[in-house]
């Protein structure tokens, strides 16, 4: 991987409301370097519709609209359409969405706006649950977890859903994974997105210290250890076809070492963690078989 | 320059002298006619304006709302199931103070499936902060596209333009197009205090708390009351320069009546047939048919019944456990005036798109007036049970 700088300059300020540790706090200061000040934001109800500030504040020196849960790609695609009528074709819109807004309630319109390839790009910082609302499960949460309403004598049954497979499949320009652990690749990825015209989507893995029962300054190492141990692997997929991984993990960790940091795993016995290595064993071997076939 | 086109296409052609610059639109019948024009005039150019295919009516008033924050003028069109699906966003234009223009036909909603007309979809949608405009025929549909944004944009609200399914939507009538120069001149470009702009950043729709709340609702009810003013004010001017002026309400034959109709939407235009009718036989009626609903205009309604012997009003639309909701809300606004207060029939008719005729509309003001006052709340006209 070449150097790379970050820029200095800092587009979000001190002051904002998010939790110690919050990695989607941490996502939104780089994706802000990255993209500097012609941009716009669409923000749905998330942790972050709390975290910019109440009225008359706001995190960020660049305009945010708050907007309706399910409609943060839609309302970017809607801002950007805006601007372009009216003659204005520099500035990014960037739709900032949780997990819930992404893969469940939102899911509809960002389809709608990946198939029509809206010159957008979707953020989805994701923390694995529903944050705001104080901990509820959503399609991002992952098999065996905790949360409010999978309580841990009944905890998730069902995988994560597998969003970026989803998202590749409209055939868009740009969908990537990336992790706050690893600021270069991200930024980087934001570059990538900056430069390239269509509909993007970057699912960010984003630690939640409260909602994952863990301390703050466990935020990025829990986050390093979701790619150790292949849990979130790191790679990208241009026009829906073209697979790369981008961070190589030759030497895994066994996924103990990611679950046994976080209370909402704690209920996990040693079966269960058997169960969980089977299935990141699984996901890695048909990721790597795509960005061999298709490179 | 005259045109026979129907009441979709009229929409359409408001949409295209607005100079709208955005679109976002989901196809449902009665309203698909609106959308497939736009795609034309979009596609070849007649209008300079970008027009998202979007995935839902959700999306669709998601999508307008955002182009109208980024300043463009936004347009989009839907009905029943539409603008059901929409409510969410519905109230987030109004609450953002955008001044979008959509047009609705009024379709009743399901179940059953039905695609014919009633106000149930567009009243249901009373409380969002819309103003809300019930045309009669497909001029005033054109024109209140136009008046629709000239108003909205003073007011920072956004406006429901209604027209009835297929009784205007798939109807072909003579239609002044007006010479788009001289809808310039009228209606000048959109150009907003506030907008998303990057060289003025800021957040809108932050979060707020019980302390800061509740002066953002005033605000937008001075809007609204400004909006009355502002809506007679322009629809005069529209009149100076094109010949047909709007108002809030529009009478007939009130001068000397002893008992008012109140209808709108088509059924008031129907209406007047019936009071030249009865007129010929004698009887002192007039009728008043109420245009814009929100704001609604309770000083002009008092001062035109008060007085009379007997009001009748006509819904096609009822608030399920209460009555109609035109009645409703003219005998609510008659409350507190001081003169006396004449007896009020309420009576639900074309439902589902029930034909309202010209006979429907005689038996119903014939039947009130040969009662003192009415022996309930809320009067069925042709229900077949
Ligand atoms: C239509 C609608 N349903 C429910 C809610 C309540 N709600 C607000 S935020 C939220 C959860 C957000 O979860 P996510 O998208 O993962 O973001 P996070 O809070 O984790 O940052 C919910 C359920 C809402 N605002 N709107
Ligand atoms: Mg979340």
């Amino acid at each position: 991987m070449s150097k790379l700088t970050i820029p200095q300059e800092e587009i979000m300020s001190s002051g904002h409301l998010a939790c110690q540790g919050c990695a989607g706090a941490l996502a939104m200061r780089y994706m802000l370097k990255v993209f500097g000040k012609k941009t716009m934001l669409a923000v749905p109800a998330c942790c972050w519709s709390v975290i910019d500030g109440p009225w008359p504040y706001s995190a960020v020196s660049v305009p945010l609209f708050h907007t309706a849960f399910e409609t943060a790609a839609i309302t970017a695609s809607g801002l950007k359409a805006g601007l372009v009528a009216q003659g204005i074709n520099d500035v990014n819109v960037v739709a900032w969405a949780g997990d819930g807004g992404t893969f469940d309630i939102g899911f509809q319109a960002i389809s709608g706006a990946a198939e029509r390839n809206d010159d957008i790009l979707y953020v989805v910082y994701d923390n694995e649950a529903y944050m705001n609302t104080g901990i509820q499960r959503s399609s991002a949460t992952p098999y065996g977890a905790w949360t409010t309403t999978t309580p841990a004598n009944h905890p998730k049954d069902r995988p994560k859903k597998d969003l970026v497979e989803i998202i590749a499949a409209h055939r868009v320009p740009f969908v990537a994974t990336a992790s706050v652990a690893y600021p270069e690749d991200l930024i980087k990825k934001f570059e990538k997105a900056k430069n390239t015209k269509g509909f993007k989507l970057i699912h960010i893995f984003a630690p939640c210290p409260t909602g994952w029962k863990m301390a703050p300054e466990l935020s990025i190492e829990s986050a390093r250890l979701a790619v150790q141990t292949r849990v979130f692997p790191v790679y990208e997929v241009e026009n829906g076809v073209h697979y790369k991984l981008n961070i190589n993990v030759k030497n895994p960790k066994p996924v103990g070492e990611y679950l046994k940091i976080q209370g909402r795993f704690r209920h996990l016995k040693e079966d269960d963690y058997k169960v969980i290595q089977e299935n990141v064993d699984r996901e890695w071997e048909l990721l790597m078989r795509k960005v061999e076939t298709f490179k | 320059m005259k045109k026979v086109i129907l009441g979709d296409h009229a929409v359409s052609y408001g949409a295209l002298l607005s100079r709208v610059q955005t679109i976002a639109a989901y196809p449902i019948t009665p309203q698909t006619l609106i959308v497939e024009r736009l795609s034309e005039m979009t596609a070849n150019g007649e209008l300079d304006a970008i027009f998202t295919k979007v995935e839902s009516e959700h999306s669709a008033m998601a999508s307008t709302v955002g182009s109208s924050a980024a300043g463009a003028r936004a347009f989009t069109a839907t009905s029943a199931q539409g603008l059901a699906l929409m409510h969410e966003m519905l109230h987030w234009a109004a609450g953002a103070r955008l001044p979008i223009v959509m047009a609705n036909v009024n379709r009743a909603m399901a179940p059953g499936w039905t695609i014919w007309t009633d106000q149930n979809d567009s009243l249901s949608a009373r409380d969002v902060g819309w103003m809300q405009v019930y045309c009669q025929n497909n001029q005033e549909v054109l024109d209140s596209i136009i008046l629709g944004y000239k108003v909205s944009e003073q007011v920072d609200l956004p406006t429901m333009v209604i027209l009835d399914a297929f009784v205007l939507s798939h109807t072909a009538e003579g239609v002044d197009i007006p010479d788009i120069k001289k809808v310039d001149e009228f209606l000048p470009p959109y150009k907003p205090e506030i907008k998303m702009d990057i060289n003025d950043p800021r957040s809108f729709g932050a979060l707020t708390s019980p302390d800061v709340y509740m002066e953002f609702r005033y605000k937008m009810q001075q809007a609204m009351d400004k909006a009355k003013k502002v809506i007679v004010e322009e629809g005069k001017k529209f009149g100076e320069m094109f010949g047909r002026e709007y108002g809030l309400i529009e009478e007939y034959k009130t001068e000397d009546a002893d008992t008012i109709l109140i209808a709108s939407a088509t059924v008031a235009s129907t209406a007047r047939a019936v009071i030249d009718e009865l007129r010929e036989k004698g009887e002192k009626v007039g009728l008043v048919r109420i245009r814009v609903f929100r704001p609604f205009p309770t000083e002009e309604i008092i001062k035109v019944l008060e007085g009379r012997k007997k009001v009748v009003v006509i819904d096609r639309n009822i608030s399920f456990g209460k009555t109609g909701i035109f009645f409703d809300e003219v005998k609510g606004a008659f409350y507190n005036s001081k003169g006396n207060k004449p007896p009020m029939f309420g009576y639900i008719a074309g439902l589902g798109g029930r034909d309202v005729t010209p006979k429907v509309i005689r038996e119903i003001v014939e039947d009130a007036l040969n009662k003192d006052k009415p022996e309930s709340e809320i009067i069925w006209k042709g229900v077949k049970l």
